[in-house]
């Protein structure tokens, strides 16, 4: 900042005035030259223009009430253009900002890690589940749920597994206390697959059907790498007039390629499930080597991933005692099912499915 | 089940592909070969196999050979086995079935003067010794060798009794109540009177279909040999070993229904290799057969089977022609069913005895696709059906799933069990938790009445593992009721301990709060359209508050007047018992009472061109007043120029009295059509500040 003094002014001819007004513009130039900050520009407006202290009011007062009558004029000419200056410079100050030197005083590490917000991650099985019945609405699939505790008569009875039949051993069931003493198709259980909703699903609805039933389904297994007794099931069904089992492949097989890429193949073949018939296991061209074989799929170039079938017509007969219209002679279905764990392990490359279950924060958090 | 490639080739010399060949084959036509494992020169390959449940006549090797021949259209020669002339009996051995609802068929055959001793390859066709090698099934001796081979080449369980242990004869019947039998394996067994055992005039001999008695076994003193070669009812089998807690080759083949044809070809098996090392036949076989089972396994009604329900079905193939009706003939002949064209394209389908799965039209269509090639259909796709509809909740639930992820919380699953204990801490109706029959262990022994335990159990996880910051929220299933009915609701349960994610570098860190809690809770509340939603808390001897929670740093939630959760700090008692030493955050809300109220929906509200006013009121306190009242004070002003105010900041402060707390309010006021004038201003000013002062407080000085 400036702090050379005003100087006396002793005559007022022209030659004296033009002397000393050049004098305190040179003053008011220089101290503009040397602005950085906005304070140092507020602080050179306050100095210059303030209406009590600034250095214009200490000219104005000091010079013109000693300048005789006839020097008033022109000085107060003078004093205007140099009022002029001054407000110039202070625009001036105001439209460049501040100097490169003092942004430079200002600086920052801009290398030190950013401050995160924690990003809520979907669990990677909602992820699966919501992906598989996505695929499935655009075929035009609604989607349908149903209780996690079931009676035997929903869970396996109507689904085509007689009391008592050795189908039965293939899932462990857990089951609810003190059912011992009620009939058996009234007991109940924890279900072992989500094809009971397919039952309650006609039972509600005349056909056509095209439903997808995603839920949390319960074995009496025990955990390993591999196996949970808990996991999650997407199952599928689709009853109309003229459903063929061509259907059922050519649906798979696109919802195949839809989950996992267009390059994908299907296989198709023949498995037992008692509420379908035929039943089919199908395999898709393994999608970590494309089908040259490798690790993951045991050199087959093949990974099984799902198990599907025509709609049993036994299961179409307990849907009938309550929708007459489910005439296996008229219509006919496809219904299919797949572990949504086995299908995100093989999207994450997940390799303990108990990891699903853990809410480890450290594995949660890698699907935000 | 282990298949060797040499046996079946055995079977079927004219087979035209290699090993692996013949896997893929047979695995793409439902004979699933799980692994193929190479046994050297010219021992062919060992297959382990895959073969479901249904398909009992597949677990064998005849019944393997009897799938490829159908694949590559060969002949399957029949099973023969010439037994030599039979020397006269004074009288036939005595058979009975008195259980004939479940004993179909016994056939008996008493063999005499035979030699126990090692097993050999005895003549052409029966190398027991070679194939057992390379199964590397145990050698016994050549009488139990014998019954085990009949099963592993043909599928049908027979059995080998000591003569001469037998008193009278043989009688297939239940159990007598309390009757006792020492099994094979040893146990000294106590008999259900539903056990279906085969006797002789004395005592039980054998648990029928799924394994011998001690009493009667080949030893190698033995003589005289009874060969039974039996077909049991599947159900009766099946629950007699389940009784007993076995699981045997023969239980396991019974269970899925035998052949009933088989008994006496695998009878003559059993008695040609006992016979080739020495003794007779003595009489002729005896054969007792209950013609009611008889007719609903061997001899049932052909099945009628029109070519159009072939089409209707299975729909379009990858071959122009289609399914044809030479196709379903040659198909359905190789594998064993007998044809009579009925009119054009429909048949009468006579099915073989082996097939007991196959019953209907439908198991002929399987059959037909399946041999056919399931790759050789089209992949065609249905017509679009109705619209879809989505669950009515289903918005809800992701609008509740989103906030909670958006407020930083990742979501997890947990297990569907807690134990007894902890559902008791946490059950919101308590007594109506449901308890399971078969638990996967005592901690995991009941249906979780809230996600709260499983909430717990994961924060401690993490804490236990060194993470420290824990945000996690479950959507999930709570059960109550009893075991007569069980309950079913959606909930979520939400917790939250150590720092808040914004630490870094540049600031410190501080610990998630009860307040941060509060707000993900709001957030999630503000999704929805309610009228009334408010906090609050019971004193202590109310005993409202769950036993889990902090009673004084715990809140309930209720909107429209009905709780939809709790949440708060864990409850310093809980914290300590699972060595938490940090404070937890854990709530949890009913979603069902939620997702009674609809979503709110957006109406834009205008937004005010005027300039809006800012007035802070700095306030004293007495501790006992909550910003509730004061909150409530100013709701009651209406004055609709006041459009927000809010806690800028509380503290508590030496100046001030000991029992008393500051208090900086902040508020603003706007006009929609004006800007607010000084009077009015001030006339708002001096209504506020007589309302907090009315509410208890007093502007500080």
């Amino acid at each position: 900042m400036n702090n050379e003094d005003i100087p006396n002014l002793t005559a007022f001819d022209e030659a004296s005035l033009g002397e000393a007004f050049a004098t305190v513009e040179r003053q008011a130039r220089n101290a503009a030259a040397a602005l950085g900050t906005p304070e140092a520009v507020e602080a050179f407006r306050l100095e210059w223009l303030g209406r009590k202290q600034g250095r214009l009011n200490e000219v104005s007062s000091r010079w013109l009430k000693a300048a005789p009558v006839e020097s008033k004029k022109p000085l107060g000419l003078r004093f205007n253009a140099l009022k002029a200056v001054v407000e110039g410079l202070l625009d001036e100050a105001l439209g460049s900002g501040p100097s490169d030197a003092a942004l430079a005083a200002e600086a920052i590490d801009i290398t030190l890690p950013g401050t995160r917000r924690l990003t809520g991650a979907e669990h990677p099985i909602t992820k699966t589940l919501n992906e598989i019945t996505r695929v499935f609405a655009a075929l035009g699939y609604s989607v349908g749920v149903g209780p996690e505790v079931e009676t035997d008569f929903y869970n396996f009875e109507s689904m085509n597994f007689p009391p008592g039949h050795p189908a039965r051993d293939t899932q462990d069931t857990l089951v609810v206390a003190n059912q011992e003493r009620r009939s058996q198709r009234d007991r109940l259980l924890l279900r072992t697959h989500t094809s009971p909703v397919q039952m309650r699903t006609m039972e509600s609805q005349p056909p056509p059907v095209r439903i997808v039933i995603p839920g949390k389904v319960h074995r009496n297994d025990a955990q390993d790498a591999t196996h949970s007794p808990i996991f999650h099931q997407v199952e599928g069904l689709c009853v109309d007039t003229n459903i063929t089992f061509s259907d059922l492949k050519g649906t798979l097989d696109h919802a195949m390629k839809a989950l996992f890429g267009s390059a994908v193949k299907t296989r198709f073949f023949p498995s037992f499930f008692p509420f379908t018939e035929p039943s089919a296991d199908v395999q898709i061209s393994c999608i970590f080597c494309g089908g040259k074989g490798c690790r993951k799929c045991k050199n087959s170039g093949w990974i099984e991933l799902l198990g599907c079938g025509m709609v049993d017509p036994a299961v179409f007969a307990f849907a009938q005692e309550k929708q007459p219209a489910y005439d296996p002679k008229k219509i006919s279905g496809f219904a299919f099912g797949m572990g949504v764990e086995r299908i995100a392990m093989m999207k994450y490359g997940v390799s303990e499915i108990g990891q699903f279950y853990a809410g480890d924060m450290r594995f949660l958090g890698q699907f935000a | 089940m282990n298949i060797l490639t040499k046996w079946l080739r055995a079977y079927l010399p004219g087979l035209p592909v290699d090993d692996a060949q013949l896997a893929e084959d047979l695995t793409l036509r439902g004979i699933a070969v799980e692994g193929i494992y190479s046994l050297g020169d010219g021992n062919g390959s060992l297959y382990e196999m895959d073969i479901t449940t249904n398909r009992v006549d597949a677990m064998n090797h005849y019944g393997v050979a009897r799938e490829a021949a159908a694949i590559y259209g060969l002949a399957l020669p029949a099973l023969n086995f010439p037994l030599p002339q039979a020397k006269a009996a004074k009288s036939p051995f005595s058979v009975r079935i008195e259980a004939e609802d479940v004993c179909g068929r016994y056939t008996a055959r008493v063999l005499r003067g035979v030699k126990i001793a090692d097993s050999r390859d005895w003549f052409p066709g029966v190398e027991v010794s070679t194939y057992f090698g390379l199964l590397q099934q145990k050698c016994i001796s050549n009488a139990v060798d014998a019954t085990n081979y009949a099963w592993i080449a043909m599928g049908q369980p027979t059995h080998a009794f000591d003569l001469d242990k037998i008193v009278g004869g043989i009688v297939v019947r239940r159990a007598l109540k309390g009757e006792k039998l020492k099994t094979l394996d040893g146990m000294e067994r106590t008999l259900d009177p539903e056990d279906l055992v085969v006797a002789d005039h004395a005592k039980a001999l054998a648990l029928a279909g799924v394994m011998g008695g001690w009493d009667t076994m080949i030893t190698p003193a033995t003589t005289n040999v009874l060969v039974e070669a039996a077909w049991f009812d599947p159900m009766a089998v099946r629950k007699t070993a389940r009784r007993h807690g076995l699981h045997t080759d023969a239980s396991h083949r019974f269970e899925r229904g035998a052949d009933f044809n088989a008994a006496t070809v695998a009878s003559a098996l059993v008695s040609s290799i006992l016979l080739a090392n020495g003794g007779s036949i003595e009489g002729d076989l005896v054969d007792v057969r209950i013609p009611a089972i008889e007719a609903c396994t061997a001899n049932r009604k052909p099945v009628s089977l029109e070519l159009s329900e072939v089409h209707r079905i299975l729909g379009a193939t990858v071959d122009e022609e289609g399914i044809t009706a030479a196709t379903v003939e040659v198909v359905l002949k190789a594998l064993g069913c007998e044809l009579t064209k009925t009119v054009d394209a429909a048949w009468l389908v006579t099915l073989p005895s082996w097939r007991l799965d196959l019953d209907r039209d439908i198991d002929l269509i399987e059959e037909v696709a399946r041999v056919y090639g399931y790759n050789r259909f089209r992949n065609t796709l249905p017509a679009f059906g109705e619209g879809v509809h989505a669950l009515p909740w289903a918005e809800k639930e992701a609008a509740v799933r989103g906030t909670f992820m958006s407020a930083g919380f990742h979501e997890a699953i947990a297990s569907t069990f807690c134990s007894a204990a902890e559902a008791a801490l946490s059950a919101p109706q308590p007594g109506l938790v449901v308890p399971l029959g078969n638990p996967l262990s005592e901690e995991a022994g009941v249906l979780r009445p809230s996600l709260v335990p499983g909430m717990l159990g994961m924060i401690a996880g993490n804490l236990h593992r060194d993470v420290n910051d824990v945000r996690l929220f479950e959507l999930g299933t709570v059960f109550s009721g009893t075991t007569e009915k069980v309950d079913e609701r959606p909930a979520v349960a939400f917790g939250a301990v150590g720092s808040l994610p914004e630490q870094g570098a540049l600031h410190p860190a501080r610990a998630i709060d009860f307040h941060d809690v509060k707000g993900a809770v709001e957030q999630v509340l503000a999704r929805f359209q309610a009228r009334a939603v408010y906090f609050d808390r019971f004193p202590a001897e109310a005993a409202l508050t769950p036993e889990w929670l902090h009673p004084y740093r715990a809140a309930r939630v209720a909107v429209e007047g009905a709780t939809v959760g709790w949440f708060g700090q864990l409850h310093p008692r809980q914290a300590a018992a699972r060595k938490l030493k940090e404070p937890v955050l854990v709530g949890e809300l009913y979603l069902d009472r939620l997702y009674n109220l609809p979503l709110r929906k957006t109406a834009v509200r205008e937004i005010s061109r005027f300039q809006p006013v800012r007035r802070d009121f700095s306030l004293v306190l007495d501790e006992s007043i909550p910003w509730e009242t004061i909150d409530r004070a100013l709701a009651g002003l209406q004055i609709p120029e006041l459009v927000d105010w809010r806690v800028r900041e509380v503290f508590r402060d030496a100046k001030i009295g000991a029992r008393e707390y500051s208090l900086l309010l902040g508020a603003t006021f706007q006009a929609p059509d004006r800007t607010l004038r000084e009077e009015e201003l001030q006339n708002f000013q001096a209504r506020v500040v007589a309302a907090v002062g009315k509410a208890g407080a007093r502007l500080r000085a």
